[in-house]
């Protein structure tokens, strides 16, 4: 059935969308400006030169190129702790979907009870924690919280309860396949569009994570991108006494740098998040 | 399957989870509670206080300045959120605009954009530097208000919070409408209900799961709120304080202050509400969809 279009809502919606685009756009625009164009040009148009290029070359020699150490320190902390956070919620979820065993609904009462506390409740004790077993400052630090995502879990357990029929596990297990056999190679496949959703969300946790990796990394060689970003928005703002060189130009680009990855990935993956939302965000 | 391979097997399964569960959520927040009936003097070291630090937190004026701004935030930044959110889902869901695809996506992106960055953006927009919006304004030949000012930061901390999470929540309100079957409408345009009222008596019941959960996320994450403020003290530390949102200031409290005991009450204190008001977020709705 086709419906009308509605131009007052169509004009509206965009409108909505020209506000919600206008940073991105800004930060694309501003992270082609040398530092005087930054000041000197508005905001929206380029400035005299293109000077992309040589932002991105002083990001790489400033600091001996510490930007793209922060880099590929959040690609590592993003990569494994989304991953594994997504395997360790598949396989629980499939578990807590597809058996019943004592102690399930304690589980998940304490899962969900637990997900409910507010991550500001646990940043301290995590700190001290960490310490005493010799973890801050260590990649660890960042990625074992990661590794954790009750909503993930619980994601996954609802997905699971549609996406993998009984029928074809107890055919299975009449074939004299393991257990684990069983999830590895029919369970898992199944699971798939949810296991991607998982691991796109918990990507963005873990990319994006600001509180944690703040307190308990503090040497910056440790650091991902989002707090040296804000360690160098803090010195540009203290005034550049001690600057070599201006600093917005590289935390303009380095922002942008910073956002491009994630931003591709949920492009390109939409199919699956997009059927993955679906299936959690409604049974809930 | 027998029960004892079946318990073995699942724990087998849960293990991973279990595990990582408890080392960074479970035993943490067991020593944060444990932590806050602590406090430590000059003389004497670390001693049982008691409740101690839990009345001072409850007398704290600087707590309480922070829990009110945030309740103040959530009052106003949350709705605000929830409804724009709720009215793009609906139009998207009318299919009576063009461009949909576009729309869906567009909003949706702010999402992946770390919280840090979307506050640096704004911020820098917003600011006195090289912003953009004291460009526009000066070409119209207005003032520029201080948008970073006392009287706006709260405000501008919300517009950032609203553009990182607008899409997020649109995208679960659209994905409930599409699991609304075609016959439900079809029904009700047979019995002659028009646009509104279908939105009215289908579309709204059917968000109700979905509306309880993004309002509980919200509430959440409004209580808990640090990355932007925390940002946006680089840019202006005379308006956001070391304790302008509870969460600063327990940061402040135990990596600034040193007084880890105390901190962690706040942070329990914290957590105890936020858990109180989420509860009742979920009774509420839960009431509701038991008189429908």
């Amino acid at each position: 059935m086709r419906v009308r279009r509605s131009p007052v809502l169509t004009v509206v919606c965009w409108a909505l969308l020209g506000y919600f685009l206008l940073p991105l756009v800004w930060l694309l625009v501003n992270a082609t400006k040398t530092n005087s164009d930054l000041f000197s040009t508005f905001g929206l148009r380029f400035g005299t030169e293109f000077a992309l290029f040589d932002n991105v070359r002083a990001l790489a020699t400033y600091q001996d190129g510490i930007f793209f150490r922060w880099f590929a320190n959040t690609v590592l902390y993003a990569v494994v702790g989304a991953g594994g956070a997504a395997v360790f919620a598949a396989m629980g979820g499939y578990a807590l979907a597809k058996y019943r065993f004592t102690g399930r609904r304690g589980v998940l009462a304490a899962v969900l009870g637990a997900a409910a506390v507010p991550g500001t409740a646990l940043a301290v004790p995590t700190y001290l924690l960490f310490s005493q077993w010799g973890l801050v400052n260590t990649e660890a630090a960042v990625i074992l919280p990661a590794l954790a995502s009750p909503f993930g879990l619980f994601l996954m357990m609802i997905y699971a309860q549609d996406a993998v029929p009984d029928s074809l596990i107890e055919a299975a297990r009449i074939d004299g396949a393991r257990e684990g056999r069983i999830f590895w190679s029919i369970g898992f496949r199944l699971l798939v569009p949810g296991f991607v959703t998982v691991l796109l969300f918990q990507l963005v946790a873990t990319w994006n994570n600001y509180f944690l990796p703040l307190i308990v990394l503090n040497e910056s060689d440790k650091f991902p991108l989002t707090v040296g970003l804000s360690l160098w928005n803090k010195l540009a703002n203290a005034g550049g006494v001690n600057l070599t060189e201006p600093l917005y130009p590289l935390v303009i680009t380095g922002s942008l740098l910073a956002v491009v990855p994630l931003v591709v990935a949920f492009v390109v993956l939409q199919r699956y998040w997009q059927s993955g939302i679906a299936a959690g965000g409604v049974k809930q | 399957m027998s029960g004892v391979r079946a318990n073995r097997t699942a724990y087998l399964f849960l293990l991973p989870f279990l595990a990582v569960f408890a080392v960074t959520i479970a035993v943490p927040l067991g020593y944060a509670i444990w932590l806050s009936f602590f406090k430590h003097q000059l003389i004497g070291g670390t001693v049982f206080a008691g409740l101690d630090n839990y009345t001072r937190a409850l007398s704290d004026q600087l707590l309480h300045e922070g829990v009110g701004r945030v309740l103040l935030f959530l009052a106003v930044q949350v709705p605000i959120m929830l409804v724009i959110a709720l009215a793009v889902a609906l139009a998207l869901d009318s299919g009576r605009m063009g461009g949909g695809a576009i729309v869906r996506i567009g909003l949706f992106l702010p999402y992946a954009v770390p919280a840090v960055v979307a506050t640096l953006m704004w911020g820098y927009i917003f600011g006195g530097q090289f912003g953009l919006a004291a460009q526009v304004f000066d070409a119209v030949g207005l003032p520029t208000p201080d948008l970073l000012g006392p009287g706006l930061m709260l405000a501008s901390i919300g517009n950032v919070v609203t553009w990182s999470f607008v899409g997020y929540n649109m995208l679960i309100f659209y994905a409930a409408l599409r699991t609304i079957p075609a016959e439900v409408y079809e029904a009700a345009a047979i019995d002659g209900a028009g646009e509104y009222r279908k939105a009215w008596s289908i579309k709204l019941p059917a968000l109700r799961p979905a509306l309880a959960l993004a309002l509980i996320f919200s509430v959440i994450g409004s209580i808990q709120l640090f990355n932007e403020p925390s940002v946006l003290q680089a840019l202006r530390p005379s308006v956001v304080t070391t304790s302008y949102t509870p969460n600063l200031y327990a940061y402040n409290l135990a990596f600034t202050g040193g007084q880890t005991n105390y901190a962690a009450a706040v942070a329990v204190l914290l957590g105890g509400i936020t858990v109180v008001i989420a509860y009742a977020v979920q009774l509420g709705v839960a009431r509701r969809n038991r008189v429908i």
